[in-house]
């Protein structure tokens, strides 16, 4: 007589295989997790993880290449997109990303990016924006907004002697070599699920050689602003978002053709 | 293969093309710009890797990245652009990661110009970049020599597993001579166990030099000399002319040594005992064959395209056993051979101290001052 074993437990949720398995060095509320957490998930659902070769590059994610399971190497400060470049056109049918933050990919890596996009590379660049050095204690970053306080700009940033902020996805998108540059946020889930949906678009437009890609993700940095991670998310929502407006910055017309 | 008159640049990248070069990464700077105008004609020819970077930056971390994953992989630039490479550099060493530099080098310093010199050997020889770290470092004096060590630059890259740099000076880079290129080799199709290629089937790799811990960093920094130790016990290049029976030594490498070999011909057509010593390893420095010297040898003379920067190596070596003097001509100048020998007849003359240092008296002579 067949017996019917009841279901106690199911898993519906566990570590992406392309996760590797270690304790986080991120701050407590830091979403540097989640978008690691985004793109291993994208990396599974595609299969890519034995393709893939990652660059990190200095700044919070320095140790990046701890939390994934899979190839990675180490660039000089601002310098990922010329290693995956080099990376890349010796193994062209591997998938290479960059994971970058701001103080890394818009002031010292700003010559690095701008060519990397210009030339079309076919790689996949995820550029975390927190408005501030992170690593080193939460300096002005070429992206900390007009008025905002940091460690090095105490009175809050003063355009007159600071200078503006860049907003680098859309100083990449008038690039003709640039194919997919969109802008994401990591505020609430549903802009955390549209972040997902833009880092698989990268990927997709890697795979089909469609050339350079770029999915600029707004990021809470609580330690260094200040503020506990919740109004670390208002703020980015409330301030951050209204000068780094979300959305499509660059998809050619090959990328729109693609169906997920 | 037959013989063929080609430029110094030229021959070089033709012989790197051949050695299996899979990935060239450069930036324009005179006097070495024909090497990466080559690489950009043969290189996608080939179906390999071309890039002409933004920077000499883009260009060292491009090769940084290729290098990560084992391929044969090479830029060139001449001093200016090589203090840009500098970072990289560093960071190519502390990774272990082999890759082949080539250095033609200018007038230096600040922009200079763009006339031949050997002013980057301190930068070269003794380290630019941050941190403590050998390359190994190669000084042809002919356009055969610079196809020969070519090859050897990947070769020995591969073995240590770090930095060969090329150092020649803008004359040679720029001079054509009769020379033999190597056979073709294709690019290998097989990358190391240890490079980043991709996870497939196997554990991650990471390539990385960042050791946050310090007791790891000392074990690395240790790791690295060892290795560097198997290099200067290995790799010490140098060639002797005249010297079996020879009581005063020239010392020069690359172009200055070539120059001298000149004058120490013309030397002993007039019954000077003079041999040249021209050291093609410059890390590892000949120390112990130089210090051997000392030990027969009268005196020594250093002719370098700079104000002294091997002479340095050259006193360590003698350690004040004989007395050294200096010759240099720099800033884009090249010594005639008649100047090499009239420091080489001085030099037999005498009379010689051990007083003083070879480039204050050489100083003198330049400036008038004396």
């Amino acid at each position: 007589m067949a017996t019917i074993e009841p279901v106690l437990e199911e898993i519906v949720y566990s570590r992406p295989e392309s996760l590797a398995e270690c304790a986080t060095h991120y701050c407590p509320g830091c979403t540097h997790g989640v978008a690691h957490r985004l793109i291993a998930e994208v990396i599974d659902e595609m299969g890519l993880r034995e393709k893939m070769i990652g660059v990190a590059s200095v700044g919070c994610s320095v140790f990046a290449y701890n939390y994934f399971d899979f190839d990675w190497v180490q660039a000089p400060h601002g310098r990922a997109p010329a290693m995956a470049t080099g990376v890349k056109r010796v193994l062209p049918d591997k998938v290479v990303i960059t994971y970058q933050g701001d103080g890394d990919m818009a002031s010292i890596g700003m010559g690095e990016i701008v060519h990397a996009a210009a030339r079309g590379e076919n790689i996949s660049v995820f550029f975390l924006n927190n408005a501030n050095y992170g690593m080193t204690g939460g300096q002005m970053a070429p992206t900390t907004l007009p008025g905002q306080k940091t460690t090095s700009s105490p009175a809050g940033r003063d355009v007159e002697l600071a200078g503006y902020p860049i907003r680098a996805s859309e100083l990449l998108s008038t690039l003709d070599g640039a194919s997919y540059i969109v802008r994401r946020s990591m505020h609430d889930a549903k802009n955390i699920r549209l972040a997902k949906k833009a880092i698989r678009m990268a990927f997709e437009t890697q795979i089909r050689g469609l050339g350079f890609s770029m999915v600029e993700i707004l990021s809470i940095c609580p330690t260094n602003w200040g503020i506990d991670p919740n109004q670390a998310l208002t703020w980015m929502a409330e301030k951050m978002v209204p000068y780094y407006p979300l959305g499509d910055y660059k998809i050619t017309e090959a990328v729109k053709q693609i169906r997920v | 293969m037959a013989r063929e008159l080609i430029k110094g640049n030229e021959a070089i990248a033709e012989a790197a093309v051949r050695a299996g070069l899979h990935a060239y990464f450069g930036y324009p700077i005179t006097p070495q710009t024909e090497l990466l105008e080559w690489m950009s004609r043969r290189m996608p020819e080939l179906g390999r890797a071309f890039v002409q970077a933004e920077s000499e930056l883009g260009a060292i971390n491009m090769v940084y990245g290729a290098a990560c994953t084992g391929a044969r992989t090479m830029t060139s630039s001449s001093g200016p652009g090589m203090s840009l490479m500098m970072e990289g550099i560093s960071y190519i060493v502390a990774t272990e990661v082999p890759a082949v530099l080539v250095d033609v080098m200018r007038g230096g310093p600040g922009l200079g110009n763009i006339s031949p010199a050997q002013s980057d050997y301190n930068q070269i020889v003794h380290g630019g970049g941050h941190g403590d770290y050998n390359m190994i470092v190669l000084a042809p004096a002919n356009v055969q020599e610079a196809i020969d060590l070519t090859v050897e630059c990947f070769d020995l890259a591969e073995k240590y597993r770090t930095i060969a740099v090329l150092l020649l000076d803008g004359s040679l880079g720029q001079l054509m001579e009769p020379a033999e290129l190597p056979p073709m080799m294709p690019v290998r199709e097989t990358f190391p166990a240890w490079a980043a290629t991709g996870a497939e089937g196997r554990k991650r790799n990471i390539l990385t030099s960042i050791h946050l811990n310090p007791p790891d960093q000392e074990m690395t920094n240790l790791r690295l000399l060892q290795h560097w130790q198997a290099v200067e016990a290995n790799e010490v290049r140098f060639k002797e002319y005249f010297m079996d029976d020879a009581r005063f030594a020239v010392i020069g490498y690359g172009s200055a040594g070539r120059v001298a070999l000149s004058a120490v011909r013309a030397a002993r057509a007039e019954g000077i005992p003079v041999g040249l010593l021209r050291p093609i390893s410059l890390n590892p420095f000949p120390t112990q064959v130089i210090a051997k010297l000392a030990e027969r040898i009268d005196a020594f003379l250093v002719t370098e395209m700079s104000t002294g920067q091997m002479l340095e190596d050259v006193r360590l070596a003698v350690a004040n056993r004989r007395p050294v003097e200096f010759y240099g001509r720099m800033g884009g100048v090249v010594p005639f051979p008649d100047e090499i020998l009239d420091e080489i007849r001085r030099l037999s003359k005498g009379p010689l101290s051990l007083e003083g240092h070879p480039r204050n008296r050489w100083l003198a002579r330049m400036t008038g001052a004396n």
